[in-house]
């Protein structure tokens, strides 16, 4: 049986790495160490360790002061109080002076579970892609949070890190290298792109499966950096199959699905299907069932993909 | 250290700036006005800094964080030689590195971009504790306005500074008692703050922000101050010194016309420095 880890696991254990081997690494929490698995840091590394309390915007403009005097601050929370409470506070002290702080968070997404609509971020990739100099991150398992945890430490320059609370098979160890900015093939494909990011990964390469049992070869693209979007990664692919899906779980509003969108409107049209919450809020639940209600799952990915499929050859009959 | 008498002469220097720079363009003359002495004290006697080396590790920091009387900090700059004096006549206008409210990626010795109100206390906590962290002892002075302070994360930041014991920071609060909607205790009454900053573990010094012996005074006294982080308050007047806007809150983000300059240009008198000297 595969072992399942959280993203925010393979974070906690790369941030300890991290306290060794560079000590210009400092972490900031806003009571919410253990959630965040930056607590085994801080027991390690208690004078690099600087509780804030519950003060995010705080937190943020703290770390802020110790970037721009050297450090390398991860400042971590949850993702609805970093990226919308203490947003303008990452608009100016981050990302205006372009200073070296990492924002790690967890409990992104539908898979928060029982804390409900309040404690679900289905917004914040929007907000931080927005942001000028930002840089997003979004792994797809533990293995993948911990390389991009020391991939944001010897990045310089703002990086928003998204986190998962719930354990996911790990998919990406030995799938390449993980690299900021460059999209990881998971498997090759002819017919359609499945464009992925987080948790929809795993969705993503079983649906893939369950399409290559009626013929349909699927391209699975894991798009674990939302920004700097992978173009390259993008074009080439959709070139090759000529349709995408893409899935988040986020809203399809200006996260994923958007940037995919925006890159083939400009530079070559193809028909596309996002995967995400639509303009809606999460609630209450265990983490599966609400991936199940709000559409997130591999049977939606399945059903868009035979759906786009169809509209590609739509037009092929069309044009001809 | 320098006299009293050089300091008056610097205040003077700013003040003319302010005005100068403003009336031929747009920007916020009042509470910068205000707290020229402020200025004078800390860029050309107190602050250890290299204006030929802005990025130098060792240099103490200075946060302004009521980002919009930047017109005192750039005079400020310019005259400390971070940058050469013709270019404060590009302030505001396209181009230019002298934004409307202070932006570190462009200018330097602006430690960190400010205007919205109250993150300056975060950042300069940042700061200081990583002088802590390195241990050294450079000092972080951090200027606010008396209206930034019914910001919620200044009182945050309070807390932080005195929990994490920040002794190496200092928070100037210019208190004019004006923000743009009137006096401030008619928008949002904050008093007493003395108490408040006591009751949060601060070290508090009042002072009259106007009067240098006084303004030294509470720098030598942070400077001695251990376990804790001071705050001295300083009280000025908006627009001091120009009869027809002392007090004014009309004063706070409009700039004076070219008569009213010429009036303003009089009543502040001649400092002895000209307009063209790099005063270091």
């Amino acid at each position: 049986m595969t072992i399942k880890r959280a993203g925010r696991d393979g974070f906690g254990r790369a941030m300890v790495e991290l306290g060794t081997e560079n000590e210009k690494v400092v972490a900031l929490c806003a009571d919410l160490a253990e959630s965040v698995k930056v607590h085994y840091f801080a027991q390690k590394y208690p004078e690099r360790y600087f509780q804030i309390g519950i003060a995010e915007q705080d937190m943020i403009g703290t770390a802020a002061g110790l970037a721009l005097s050297g450090y390398i601050p991860f400042a971590t929370t949850y993702a609805v109080f970093a990226a919308q409470r203490a947003n303008e506070q990452i608009r100016l002290a981050v990302c205006y002076n372009n200073s070296n702080v990492k924002i790690a968070v967890s409990h992104a997404g539908l898979t928060t579970g029982e804390d409900g609509a309040t404690h679900q971020a289905l917004e914040d990739i929007a907000s931080m892609r927005v942001m000028p100099n930002m840089t997003v991150l979004v792994p797809a398992d533990a293995w993948e949070a911990y390389e991009a945890t020391k991939a944001a430490a010897a990045y310089e320059g703002p990086v928003y890190l998204r986190l998962g609370r719930t354990p996911v098979p790990e998919l990406t160890k030995g799938v390449g290298e993980f690299k900021i900015g460059k999209a990881r093939k998971m498997k090759e494909g002819k017919d359609i792109t499945l464009i992925a990011t987080g948790i929809m990964v795993e969705r993503a390469m079983q649906a893939r499966e369950i399409l290559s049992e009626s013929g349909v070869d699927a391209e699975v693209i894991n798009m674990h950096t939302i920004k700097p979007i992978d173009e390259r990664a993008i074009l080439e692919s959709v070139k090759k199959t000529g349709c995408v899906v893409t899935a988040e779980e986020h809203s399809i509003i200006g996260g994923l699905g958007s940037a995919v969108s925006e890159v083939i409107s400009e530079y070559f049209p193809v028909p596309l299907i996002r995967i995400g919450t639509k303009d809606t809020f999460g609630e209450s639940g265990p983490p599966e069932e609400l991936l199940n209600k709000y559409g997130l799952t591999t049977e939606k990915i399945v059903e868009a993909a035979q759906r786009v499929i169809q509209r590609k050859k739509n037009i092929a009959m069309s044009i001809n | 250290m320098q006299s009293v008498e050089y300091l008056e002469r610097v205040s003077k220097r700013i003040k003319r700036d302010i005005i100068q720079l403003c009336s031929a363009n747009t920007g916020h003359p009042g509470g910068a006005l205000g707290a020229a002495e402020l200025f004078a004290e800390l860029y050309f006697s107190r602050l250890r800094h290299s204006p030929e080396n802005p990025d130098w590790e060792d240099r103490d920091r200075f946060i302004l964080s009521n980002g919009h009387i930047c017109l005192a900090l750039y005079s400020s700059l310019a005259r400390s030689g971070y940058f050469d004096l013709e270019e404060l006549a590009t302030f505001r206008k396209i181009n230019s590195r002298l934004q409307g409210h202070p932006s570190r990626e462009d200018l330097p010795g602006v430690e960190t971009a400010s205007g919205p109100l109250g993150q300056g206390l975060s950042i300069a906590n940042g700061m200081a504790m990583a002088q802590k962290l390195r241990k050294s002892d450079v000092k972080v002075y951090c200027l606010v306005g008396d209206g930034e302070i019914q910001e919620g994360q200044i009182w945050e930041a309070m807390m932080t500074s005195a929990h994490h014991k920040l002794d190496n920071l200092a928070l100037i609060i210019n208190w004019n008692n004006i923000q743009i909607d009137g006096l401030v205790k008619d928008v949002m009454n904050i008093e007493p703050i003395d108490e408040k900053f006591k009751a949060f573990g601060w070290n508090v010094i009042s002072i009259n922000g106007h009067n240098l012996e006084e303004i030294k005074d509470a720098f030598d006294q942070f400077e001695n101050n251990v376990g804790s982080p001071t705050v001295i308050i300083a009280k000025t007047i908006l627009g001091k010194g120009i009869s027809y806007m002392e007090h004014k809150a009309v004063w706070h983000g409009k700039a004076p016309s070219e008569e009213e300059a010429l009036q303003a240009l009089n009543e502040i008198g001649e400092c002895g420095y000209a307009d063209d000297l790099v005063l270091k």
